[in-house]
């Protein structure tokens, strides 16, 4: 993998001085950056300084209220036409899975494909088996999520988000509600997928992970992005102070 | 230090020891329940002295109540009489007040000699109620079944063709009134109650407002005021010369009463779904609906059950209160049924009568609803 450098595509996602507010809260404040086809940019940071919000405003679960925002050449705008679109092309997984408890895993990955792109059911539960086999677990796939393990559910999630075959893929730290134990196995699928090439923004405390998959890192403060740098530099030679000891907290243990 | 008291046996010790061979050990039976009667007994009723002394006041309570109400009930009732005087003389129960007055109290005004039509039409709603409890009937032939149930309930109760004589609604009564008023109130009520509750929580200024303003309305008044209304107030919305008949605003009453009711109900089930599984069909692409009716609605009803049902049961009893604009429910004609002088003295018998029928109607619901619930739990186990 060419790790570091950032790829010179086109840009898939572009934010220009992004803000928002809950109340008088500045949450995001005056967020520029900009992620590449197939780059893939590690966000992290203390908890409460933005990280779920800026990249929930990606695909309109949380709306900007200033600057612009363009995925995959469409804008974000109050139209809820554009969320549509851009949903289409960007998939989501959460730190707490929100894996559809009353179906099976296999009406879980099949639903939207269905009833959203309006695909052919059979064909639907071919492309759905195929990621359950790149995700690891062919074998689970007529048993609830509550019958899965922690580990074997995000992977789940992972593969649903997959099955709309989407173009860039979000995810919200996905490890933060695993046993140690079961964090590997779903940092391995999502290593797998990164030379896959897929467009990834990644919000996550795994530097190890961070080290092997980022283009580039992002540390976010205080809604605020605070440095920017490919992994080399922001692991050895950050430039801020606040991101010196975030790292050596965070690498501490 | 004492020693902690010995709780296993040998043989759950051995057999505990003896699991955790990697994947190839022996299904462990759970620890058998020990012991006889006896042993439940002591378990169960005399386990303290707090359990010990209630055990005893309710021997106690059994004692001094049930044998009376056996001999009155069974032992020196009169089962069967044509003449009242015969009632007079015994001690115990008039059980022949029921015979003597059952078809009434069942059917009321209907044609005495056409009773076997509502009869029927009991029969076939209740086989169709049977025969839908079973989940492995939920297929799209049971919707089919019901309209042709319904249809053929319809065309008992009213007749006017096929030779049968035309009854106008004004004579129905009895248990198949109640059963008209239960039924068509819990099939209109509900979905008008999920799109109430999917009202009060839309994110739409005016959808909001006419669902709150609607659900307080209703629930602000009882229902004896609702029918009243929907008796006198529904005429004067129409134009002069049509007339509504009295079962359909009956009817509308109760649909609108219940509706603002299972409306909370089912708004508890939606706001106990956690915000994640949203987000998930947000991300997903799902629209507003596909979301609702595929994620959403499946996992509030399911939660919502039990109050759901509760609203069922209180939904059924509340139908006698048609009384007020003058309909014949069953405990109306169980009422009606002691104008006869005679009889009049055995007004216990009568309401017993029907009480027996609503408490088997409302047991049936509140048991099938257990069920239901266990049946779907296994279904989707949570994490
Ligand atoms: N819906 C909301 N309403 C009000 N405040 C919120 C909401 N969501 C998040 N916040 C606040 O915004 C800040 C940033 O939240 P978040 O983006 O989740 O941070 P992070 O993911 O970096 O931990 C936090 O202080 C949080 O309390
Ligand atoms: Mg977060």
């Amino acid at each position: 993998m060419s790790e570091g450098s950032r790829p010179e595509t086109a840009p898939a996602i572009t934010l220009e001085h992004v803000h928002k507010w809950y109340g008088s809260f500045h949450v995001l404040n005056d967020i520029s950056l900009t992620v590449r086809r197939g780059e893939r940019v590690v966000i992290c940071g203390p908890s409460g300084s933005g990280k779920s919000t800026l990249i929930r405003c990606v695909n309109g679960l949380e709306r900007h209220e200033k600057g612009r925002l363009i995925v995959n050449a469409t804008e974000l705008t109050p139209d809820v036409r554009s969320v549509e679109r851009v949903r289409r092309d960007v998939g989501m997984v959460f730190q707490s899975f929100n894996l559809f408890p009353h179906l099976t895993v296999l009406e879980n990955l099949v639903l939207a494909p269905v009833w959203v792109k309006k695909m052919p059911k059979a064909e639907a539960q071919r492309i759905a088996l195929e990621y359950l086999g790149r995700v690891h677990i062919p074998e689970q796939a007529n048993k609830y999520p509550g019958q899965l393990s922690g580990g074997q559910q995000q992977r789940v999630a992972i593969a649903r988000a997959l099955c709309m075959q989407p173009q860039i893929m979000l995810f919200d730290e996905p490890t933060s509600a695993l046993d140690p134990e079961m964090i590997k196995e779903v940092l391995d699928v999502m290593v797998e997928l990164a030379e896959g090439g897929m467009t990834m923004i990644v919000v996550t405390h795994e530097m190890g992970f961070a080290r092997t998959v980022a283009n580039t890192m992002v540390f976010m403060d205080g809604g605020t992005i605070v440095e920017m740098a490919p992994p080399e530099t922001f692991f050895t030679a950050p430039s801020s102070e606040r991101t010196r000891k975030f790292l050596s907290q965070i690498l501490a243990h | 230090m004492s020693q902690p008291p010995v709780t296993e046996t040998p043989d759950e010790i051995f057999a505990r020891e003896e699991e955790p061979v990697d994947g190839l050990h022996k299904e462990e039976a759970p620890p058998r329940a020990r012991g006889s009667v006896l042993g439940w007994m002591r378990a169960n009723l005399f386990s303290s002295i707090p359990n010990t002394l209630v055990t005893i006041a309710c021997a106690a309570l059994l004692a001094v109540a049930v044998p009376p109400l056996i001999q009155w009930a069974l032992v020196e009732a009169v089962w069967s009489a044509a003449d009242p005087a015969q009632c007079r003389a015994a001690e115990g129960a008039c059980w022949a007040l029921i015979e003597q007055k059952h078809r009434f109290i069942l059917f009321g005004l209907y044609p005495f000699d056409q009773h076997w039509r509502p009869l029927l039409a009991v029969a076939l709603f209740v086989v169709a109620v049977a025969v839908s409890c079973h989940p492995g009937f939920w297929r799209p032939w049971l919707a089919v079944l019901w309209v042709c149930t319904l249809g053929i309930c319809a065309l008992l109760m009213w007749g006017g063709v096929l030779g049968l004589t035309f009854v106008e609604t004004e004579r129905w009564g009895g248990l198949p009134l109640t059963l008209i008023l239960a039924a068509v109130g819990i099939v209109c009520a509900f979905p008008i109650s999920i799109v109430l509750a999917l009202g009060r929580r839309s994110e739409m200024p005016a959808v909001h407002a006419l669902s709150v303003g609607f659900i307080e309305l209703i629930r602000g008044v009882p229902l004896i005021s609702v029918l009243f209304m929907a008796s006198v107030m529904v005429p004067l919305f129409l134009p002069e010369g049509v007339t509504v008949n009295k079962l359909l605003r009956a009817l509308i009453g109760i649909v609108l009463f219940t509706a603002a009711y299972l409306a909370e109900a089912v708004r508890g089930g939606l706001q106990s779904i956690p915000r994640g599984q949203f987000e998930a069909a947000d991300a997903l692409g799902l629209s507003y609906w596909q979301k609702t009716v595929l994620i959403i609605l499946p996992q509030a009803l399911k939660i919502a059950i039990p109050p759901i049902v509760n609203q069922f049961i209180s939904m059924f009893k509340d139908t006698s209160l048609v009384i007020i604009i003058g309909l014949f429910d069953l405990l109306t004609t169980a009422k009606t049924a002691l104008t006869d002088p005679p009889w009049r003295p055995f007004y216990v018998e009568s309401y017993l009568f029907a009480g027996l029928i609503y408490w088997a109607f409302s047991f049936f619901m509140s048991r099938y609803s257990l069920f239901l619930e266990r049946r779907l739990e296994a279904g989707a186990k949570r994490a």
